[in-house]
């Protein structure tokens, strides 16, 4: 049954995503892992599954980031604080930041898949010094749709971590890099032989960001994405989310690709 | 002449080159340097030159009467600037404009299509660069068209 959280605030990002800070009322979800999902209830509307954007720890705000482009992600992304919605969860899978512990992280995120990476890239600059070189290649259709913006400038100011940010359509007023976000790769300069990468955004861009890491020497076993489809249940037992022998919404959604990289471009799937 | 060559050599698309094609193409070689604002070349007119970034930001731009200029791609340090010379007609396909202070190689297009033709294995050596990177340059370009952070349908 979902939980009854509060609204506590709502951030409009840009003109169609918004990120909400929620609070339970009574009881709370468990702490969900960097990576993983709950699935979000807009009361007399339905569900959506969303990735956790920032995890309720240390007195935090339980944070999602939605885009409204359907009848349950548009009421989500219009309520308003104060008023309620429906959590539960967490579900699925999640990024792999222990097992990566020593490790270069590289983070890829296209667009909205920024939001899911978060709680990862938080939990790594928090425990700065398990891992080793931290990068994080951000690209987003132009300088406005950019997420985060505040905390993207807090992390590059950091001195030990890398932050490339890349937009695909620009004019003169913006200043920075233009171009996809592969373009990024080959320029990150990792090493693949001590790099783990954790990927997140359309799965367009994923694939042809995967490609990249590819030509750069990455192998597919420390590369990991995380996958979008369609859910009902969010507990791997309606088989909406089925992809092959899985269901994202419990092997997934973050998978390592040399597991599913024989169906991943396959259409029918 | 050496310190040119030398220069030529350290970029990383020309690594590995065999020492004589990487003398034959310093032959057609020369540094430049461009101010903040300045073209390194522009839209329609003749691929007679192209670069290689040795250090700065370059946009590749596209201009049309009653819009802004769009930015189609920034360039930077180790990148090409510059593919049309290759095909023809050989003429430039957007503008150059140097972002920053930029400190370029510039190739005579001529000098090196009349290498290439002479020798083979030139040739060979700058198809084996190039088409990679018009390659990747391509598939940019289709994510690029393809919108992929646009609005995705309603679910």
């Amino acid at each position: 049954m979902p939980l009854p959280y509060r609204v506590l605030a709502v951030h409009q990002d840009t003109a169609d995503v918004a990120t909400l800070d929620m609070e339970p009322v009574g009881a709370a979800i468990p702490e969900p892992k960097p990576g993983q999902f709950t699935m979000l209830y807009a009361f007399g509307v339905g569900e959506a599954p969303i990735s956790v954007s920032g995890a309720p720890v240390n007195g935090a705000p339980l944070v999602h980031t939605v885009r409204g482009v359907g009848a349950v992600s548009n009421a989500i992304t219009h309520l308003h604080p104060g008023q309620e919605i429906g959590v539960r969860g967490p579900y699925g899978t999640a990024w792999p930041v222990e097992q990566a512990d020593s490790h270069d992280i590289l983070f890829v995120a296209g667009g909205l898949g920024l939001a899911p990476l978060r709680p990862a890239v938080r939990h790594v600059l928090a425990n700065r010094d398990r891992y080793g070189r931290v990068s994080l290649l951000y690209g987003t259709r132009g300088p406005e749709d950019m997420l985060y913006r505040e905390e993207l400038t807090d992390w590059r100011r950091m001195l030990d971590v890398e932050i490339e940010v890349t937009v695909d359509h620009a004019d003169r007023t913006w200043r920075g890099a233009v171009g996809v976000v592969t373009n990024l790769i080959p320029r990150a300069g990792f090493d693949p032989a001590h790099t783990t990468a954790l990927v997140c955004g359309p799965e367009v861009m994923m694939r042809f960001s995967i490609m990249a890491l590819q030509s750069a020497g990455l192998p597919f076993d420390r590369t990991y994405l995380s996958l979008e489809r369609s859910m009902k249940c969010g507990m791997g037992l309606c088989g909406r989310c089925q992809f092959g022998a899985d269901f994202v919404c419990k092997e997934g959604a973050v998978m390592r690709y040399d597991r599913i990289a024989h169906i991943f471009t396959v259409r029918e799937i | 002449m050496e310190t040119l060559e030398r220069i030529v050599l350290e970029q990383k698309i020309f690594a590995g080159l065999d020492p004589d094609i990487g003398a034959l193409i310093t032959g057609c070689a020369r540094n430049h340097h461009f101010e903040p604002g300045a073209y390194l070349f522009h839209e329609g007119e003749e691929a007679k030159e192209f670069f290689l970034v040795r250090h700065g930001d370059v946009a590749l731009e596209i201009t049309s009467p009653g819009r802004r200029t769009l930015v189609l791609n920034t360039v930077h340090d180790g990148d090409i600037v510059g593919a049309s010379w290759l095909c023809p007609p050989y003429r430039w396909t957007s503008d150059a404009r140097a972002r920053t202070h930029v400190r370029a190689l510039g190739f005579d297009a001529s000098c090196l299509r009349d290498k290439c033709d002479e020798d083979p294995r030139v040739g060979y050596a700058m198809m084996k660069r190039f088409t990679p990177l018009m390659v990747s340059r391509l598939q940019a370009a289709h994510m690029q068209l393809l919108d992929v952070y646009g609005r995705p349908e309603g679910v």
